[in-house]
């Protein structure tokens, strides 16, 4: 991972390269690193060329959804006489995912250029950065590179030399998770509560200001300086298992691990081999238990099924959950299941934009008869209560936000409904051996 | 995303941020009144610049009253309905004084892992914040737990004004505390 420790030799590290080097930071020592080649290249091919080789890499995105982004840029209408935008998606909130914080405090630049990259194949003058508010220090080292970066021509009037407009500005976020929907991201730039739009209409028709709009994960958008440096049949040759999952991608990994921290492995890559070599298996005395693979919302899997996963977009989805953002978030057998899942839920509750009931009070509810569980107060009709709430909190609602919430409840209780029974007939409190 | 802080309960004193009148931030000629127009014109719409208008408020003036709130929505076309609305959907605003110290601890699941809640034990111990929201009687701590920070292999990051402090643990929070500046 580079940072606070050397790449383990089985990483392919292509984004996490120059994390720890903190001559990468500044423009000329990412001139001097590769920097900015690819963008001067860019400028002076056309926005579809450019997006026919996104597309021919089957780069799909980092946020979670893993929609293929060449095909999201070609859905903005190039020549339509309208303001296009690109909104690149900083919020990173996702519990279990820390792999955005790292790219923009260690490589800003990458990013930059990724976006002002992204914003030409997509017809856009204007990019914002939306970056979470409580990510300080990433505002500093990208407001620090874009100034740099505006003072050298390399964006703003005339970018390059080349007679295009790319203007990129940071906006800094108030502390909301929804804001990472990308929907709410818009409203928040404009002013708003960051409340999900319905759609359609999709951002490409009428996204930001009501203009044709494309948002993109940080991570997506750095990667792609890298594919037109080095072509679209590099970077599917990063791939060991299905075609339709291709690139190098960063896994977040944190929980009860011996070594926590970002890795960058190729697509299709064996978990167990990545959970017990690359992460150093479980801490002393302990085994693993169960994790949540993508970020909190996806469900949750148990050691024995991650064991069996190819880690890539179709890998997970083989074993009952998804990549989603790569942020692995692993238990150990001293943890209490249900204590961690009601702690996930009342997540969900606080971060619940209110808007549709399923989610206000479905996400609330959740969270009062997890914790009532957990106390020893709970009975087995708690449980077929949560399934149907999560029935009712399930594709019914503006956003993904009450499913994010249903998903690991629902996995959880199903595959580890022992440590759930346990808690109600012996009316034992859950508690945790270590750690916590 | 905190679990922002509460109102300070009766007779709390407050040397950080006293409740004096409210005096504007965005005056004309005021380095802040350029910055405002700078930004603006970043944005087709005014309104766009209202979150970072109301960052400016907040880092001048340590949280923002019901007067700001009037004060940005003058500058930026909106009523000071519209950005009490605003103010109060993200957690990050305060509104209400805080203690000098701003002490966000993360607890969510992969920080709970950790031991997160013993690190919330020790900060509201050693600042002397009986509860959680409340600001030291000194002023110069409040302490509130935070909804995932976004550092998760660092566990437990525990944000203290604008600064992440990682790897957290109990035993190091007299050392942090100590370490703070005035």
């Amino acid at each position: 991972m580079g940072y606070p420790h050397q790449s383990h030799p089985r990483e392919t590290p292509v984004l996490s390269k120059h994390f720890g080097d903190p001559e990468a930071k500044t423009l000329e020592g990412w001139k001097a690193r590769g920097g900015y080649k690819a963008l001067a290249q860019a400028l002076h091919s056309t926005p579809t060329a450019i997006q026919d080789v996104v597309k021919a890499s089957g780069l799909r995105g980092r946020g979670g959804a893993g929609f293929p982004t060449g095909l999201k840029w070609s859905f903005m209408k190039l020549d339509d006489g309208k303001p296009h935008y690109l909104c690149c998606n900083a919020d990173e909130s996702e519990p279990g995912t820390f792999k955005d914080r790292e790219i923009m405090r260690w490589t800003p630049h990458a990013l930059i250029e990724g976006v002002a990259i992204g914003a030409y194949a997509i017809g856009a003058e204007t990019a914002y950065i939306y970056i979470r508010g409580e990510f300080t220090e990433p505002i500093r080292v990208m407001e620090a590179a874009l100034a740099e970066a505006r003072a050298a021509g390399v964006i703003g009037k005339n970018a390059m030399g080349s007679g295009k407009n790319i203007d990129v500005w940071v906006h800094t976020g108030a502390g909301a998770y929804i804001c990472g929907e990308e929907t709410a991201l818009m409203n928040s730039i404009e002013g708003k509560r960051g409340n999900p739009r319905i759609k359609p209409p999709f951002p490409a028709v009428a996204g930001l200001f009501g203009q044709p709009t494309t948002i993109n994960n940080v991570e997506t958008l750095a990667a792609v300086p890298h594919i037109l440096n080095n072509g679209a049949e590099w970077y599917k040759a990063m791939s060991l298992s299905s075609p339709k999952s291709t690139g190098s991608k960063l896994f977040s990994v944190c929980g009860n691990v011996a070594r926590p921290g970002n890795y960058e492995v190729v697509m299709g890559f064996p978990f167990k081999e990545f959970l017990y070599d690359l992460c150093g298996g479980p801490l002393p005395g302990r085994r693993f238990k169960a994790l949540i693979p993508g970020g909190s919302s996806v469900p949750v899997i148990t050691i024995e099924e991650a064991e069996a996963v190819l880690m890539d977009y179709e890998g997970f989805i083989a074993q009952g959950t998804m990549l989603g953002s790569g942020g692995v978030i692993i238990f150990d057998d001293a943890q209490s299941m249900p204590r961690q899942l009601a702690r996930l839920a009342r997540f969900y509750a606080h971060e619940s934009c209110a808007q549709c009931t399923q989610c206000r009070e479905g996400t609330a509810w959740m969270t009062k008869i997890l914790e009532r569980i957990v106390a020893g107060q709970g009975t087995f009709e708690d449980l077929d209560t949560i399934f149907d709430l999560a029935e009712s909190m399930t594709g019914k609602t503006i956003c993904v936000l009450s499913d994010s919430c249903a998903a690991p409840v629902t996995s959880g209780i199903k595959k580890f409904r022992g440590e759930f029974e346990a808690l109600i007939t012996g009316r034992r409190t859950a508690t945790v051996a270590v750690g916590g | 995303m905190s679990h922002g802080p509460s109102a300070p309960s009766q007779g709390g004193g407050h040397a950080a941020h006293d409740h004096g009148p409210y005096v504007p931030v965005f005056t004309p000629g005021s380095a802040r009144a350029s910055e405002l127009a700078e930004l603006i014109r970043r944005y087709p719409e005014k309104r766009a610049a209202l979150l970072p208008a109301l960052w400016m408020v907040q880092q001048d003036r340590g949280w923002i009253s019901e007067a700001a709130m009037q004060e940005v929505g003058e500058q930026l076309g909106c009523t000071a309905a519209y950005v009490k609305g605003v103010v109060t959907f993200y957690t990050m605003y305060h509104q209400h004084p805080v203690g000098q110290h701003f002490i966000q601890v993360c607890t969510t699941s992969p920080c709970l892992c950790a031991g997160a809640d013993k690190v919330v034990e020790a900060f509201l111990e050693h600042t002397g914040c009986k509860e959680l929201g409340l600001t030291s009687p000194d002023g110069r701590y409040t302490v509130i737990e935070v909804e995932c920070l976004g550092a998760c292999g660092f566990a437990t990051p525990v944000q203290i004004n604008e600064d992440y402090v990682e790897h957290v643990t109990p035993e190091k929070v007299p050392a942090i505390l100590a370490g703070l500046k005035d």
